[in-house]
């Protein structure tokens, strides 16, 4: 007699039935709500043809060699006080192995202010360091050859400005722009979406986005133009799908505006990089990662029709969520860093910065952002996982978790074609609107318990031990207000105001805005200074507030 | 829940101060109260405290929620009940939320900030502390 043997899903699928599920009423759905099934199979593997690293549409990773031709980037966000302690802590990192800057400015100093205006107070030098022109950035660099390491700026509606202070920095040193590597955020549509550090309107917003792509394509050939970002989209509470959807229809804005302007794809295309969230949830963000790339990738060639492999593939840098950290019990987010970051390590990320522990209550100390450094380190060089590319791939979980990304964004992107694009679309309050849902729901779910955040809403302690946080000295305000009034004093009056007078009459117009700009940076207009000559033709931008 | 009261609900006008754009956490409170029964008014972003006692004025406020995520809360929260008292408005209880040291807290209460709500607070704790200020609703 011969008995058929019985297919080994179904008999676990009998065998799972029949036992008890715990009943604990935390959700089994991923962070982002996409519900999953207790186990995949071979019956769940998307049909394709077998996918490689460095092969279209770049799934698993964008280079042939993965970690094994080189590892990732670490690069720390950090910037604090005055230039010229910013400056101490990047000869700190550097000579403690990081491997590029990267720049975080004040509020002031994001918001296009200088530190004299009367809304900076209480500001200055408390979310990164305070810039105010020319003098400052020259302090920031001091000593650091400009021509051997790359820096990324995370600013956006005055990103024109400081890359133009780079570039003036790097003159001085004698470094030429042609020979500068790094990376401007430049942003502008994510600012309306989520960060909502906006000043113009959308339309000049995006005119200065371009005008920065199309100038750096001829004179600063090997910067990164523009981090198009879905980072703080996803802080602001979004889904891991919207951040992907979201960010990947913004990056098609600005290809739409650049073709527009009368750029040719290839030209640009290969400047344009990407910065996402690695959250908490470990394999809805590596399917995020490998769905980005093939999304992009099919965009880029199918649509827009680009030719240079460099223009298909996306590269990215990575952050750990800031939001998944807790002020209770903080050592944890160590924990939470190190895991969300072996997410970005298998997802394929070209940089990553890791969160200190105690960025929750403050900027980092010392010994916190070594820690935080140091858990790069014992990913790349004591876990192994950098050995084998794109590990995960093949994953019957994975793979299918990876396809259900990509057809969420895809919905998205239709939503936002039918709404008239991203900038219509943000205008009518959409990305806003499903964030502040999406957020909404998340913080419902832990109210319920339905999710848990060990020391937040389950497992607490009543004593908690307070953390030495670093503190900004008040008297630093003072100090950074003198500083730009000197500047404002000893520097050439009459080429300066010849300088800005050019720039309000460019802007009126419809040159390239860059090459004002650097003379007015060389001239040491402050940022204040060109900030309102080009708000007194842009206008400013108020957002209508939705709850 | 709806809060309950006979004669009116409770007016908070929500605002953010400084130059921070972070309006997640702000946005979240604001719907809970609101779905908690009180009126919520939500100012928008970059209010000067100037601006956020004038909307509180105008829109009959009887308590103000601050929130700010970019460390200047030590300059702008006591700032915002120093124009209620020019203003002659003192009955106005002000309370806020962010990232706010524990220190800064102590130090925040004495110079006249009623309540102040760190991440991770629950929001029916908000909520709570709400009712006790205001056990007969906003009459």
């Amino acid at each position: 007699m011969k008995i058929r043997a019985r297919d080994p899903k179904e008999v676990w699928q009998e065998e799972f039935d029949s036992k008890p599920s715990r009943d604990d009423g935390i959700e089994t759905s991923t962070i982002s709500g996409i519900p999953l099934k207790p186990l995949y199979t071979s019956a769940d593997l998307p049909k394709r043809e077998e996918e490689m690293p460095g092969v279209y549409p770049y799934t698993r990773g964008i280079h042939t060699s993965g970690y094994r031709g080189r590892l990732w980037t670490m690069r720390q966000f950090s910037g604090f006080a005055t230039a010229e302690e910013t400056n101490r802590r990047y000869k700190y990192l550097l000579a403690n192995g990081q491997t590029g800057l990267s720049v975080a400015f004040d509020m002031p100093t994001l918001m296009g202010q200088d530190s004299d205006a009367p809304t900076s107070r209480g500001e200055i030098g408390h979310c990164g360091v305070a810039i105010d022109s020319l003098a400052d950035m020259e302090t920031l660099f001091d000593g650091i050859p400009l021509g051997e390491i790359t820096t990324s700026m995370t600013i956006n509606s005055p990103a024109a400005i400081l890359l133009c202070m780079y570039i003036a920095v790097a003159e001085k040193q004698g470094v030429p722009a042609s020979a500068l590597g790094g990376t401007l955020q430049n942003d502008i549509l994510k600012e309306f979406i989520a960060q909502k550090e906006f000043i113009f309107p959308p339309e000049p917003s995006m005119r200065l986005v371009v005008d920065s792509i199309e100038y750096c394509a001829k004179e600063v050939p090997k910067w990164n133009t523009i981090s198009i970002s879905g980072y703080h989209i996803r802080e602001a509470g979004s889904t891991a799908a919207q951040e992907l959807a979201f960010t990947l229809a913004d990056g098609m804005a600005y290809v739409d505006a650049c073709l527009e302007r009368g750029m040719r794809i290839d030209d640009f295309a290969s400047r344009l990089s990407f910065f996402f969230d690695a959250h908490i949830d470990f394999f809805e963000e590596v399917a995020k990662f490998r769905a980005a790339r093939r999304i992009w990738a099919r965009w880029m060639r199918e649509r827009y029709g680009a030719q240079d492999e460099r223009s298909i593939k996306l590269r990215f840098h990575t952050q750990t969520a800031g939001v998944s950290l807790t002020a209770q019990q903080p050592e944890l987010n160590v924990a939470r860093t190190a895991i969300e970051a072996l997410a970005a390590v298998l997802g394929g990320t070209q940089s990553l910065h890791t969160n200190a522990m105690d960025e929750v209550l403050a900027l980092p100390t010392d010994k916190a952002a070594r820690i935080a450094l140091r858990t790069q380190q014992l990913l790349a060089y004591e876990t192994g996982v950098a050995n084998t590319i794109d590990p995960l791939g093949g994953s019957y979980f994975v793979e299918a978790l990876t396809d259900e990304m990509e057809r969420q964004a895809e919905v998205y992107f239709k939503r936002i074609e039918e709404l008239g694009g991203v900038i219509p679309a943000i205008e009518a309050s959409f990305f806003q609107k499903e964030i502040a849902d999406a957020a909404f729901r998340y913080q419902q779910e832990l109210e319920q318990k339905r999710r848990l955040v060990v020391g937040v809403n389950e497992f607490t302690v009543d004593d908690e031990e307070p953390m030495d946080i670093l503190r900004i000295d008040p008297k630093l305000e003072g100090e950074q207000v003198a500083r730009v009034q000197a500047v404002r004093r000893k520097r050439d009056q009459a080429r300066c105001s010849k300088a800005l007078a050019a720039l309000g009459k460019a802007a009126a117009g419809s040159d390239n805005l860059m090459p004002y700009i650097l003379e007015a940076v060389r001239a040491y207009a402050t940022e204040g200074e060109i900030m309102n000559t080009l708000i007194e033709v842009f206008g400013v931008y108020t957002e209508k507030a939705v709850i | 829940m709806p809060v309950d009261t006979a004669v009116r609900p409770v007016r908070i006008l929500v605002a953010k101060v400084g130059l921070d754009g972070h309006d997640r956490g702000v946005k979240v409170v604001a719907r809970a109260l609101r779905d908690a029964g009180y009126e919520v008014i939500y100012t928008g972003l970059r209010q000067t405290p100037e601006m956020v006692v004038d909307a509180a004025l105008q829109e009959d406020a009887q308590v103000i929620g601050l929130s700010i995520h970019s460390g200047a809360h030590m300059t702008l929260f006591p700032a915002v009940v120093q124009e209620l008292k020019r203003r002659k408005a003192t009955d106005i209880i002000v309370f806020g939320g962010g990232i706010i040291p524990e220190d800064d807290i102590a130090a925040l209460k004495k110079r006249g900030v009623a309540e102040l709500f760190t991440p991770g607070t629950p929001l029916q704790d908000i909520v709570d502390w709400l009712r006790k200020r205001f056990p007969r609703g906003g009459s």
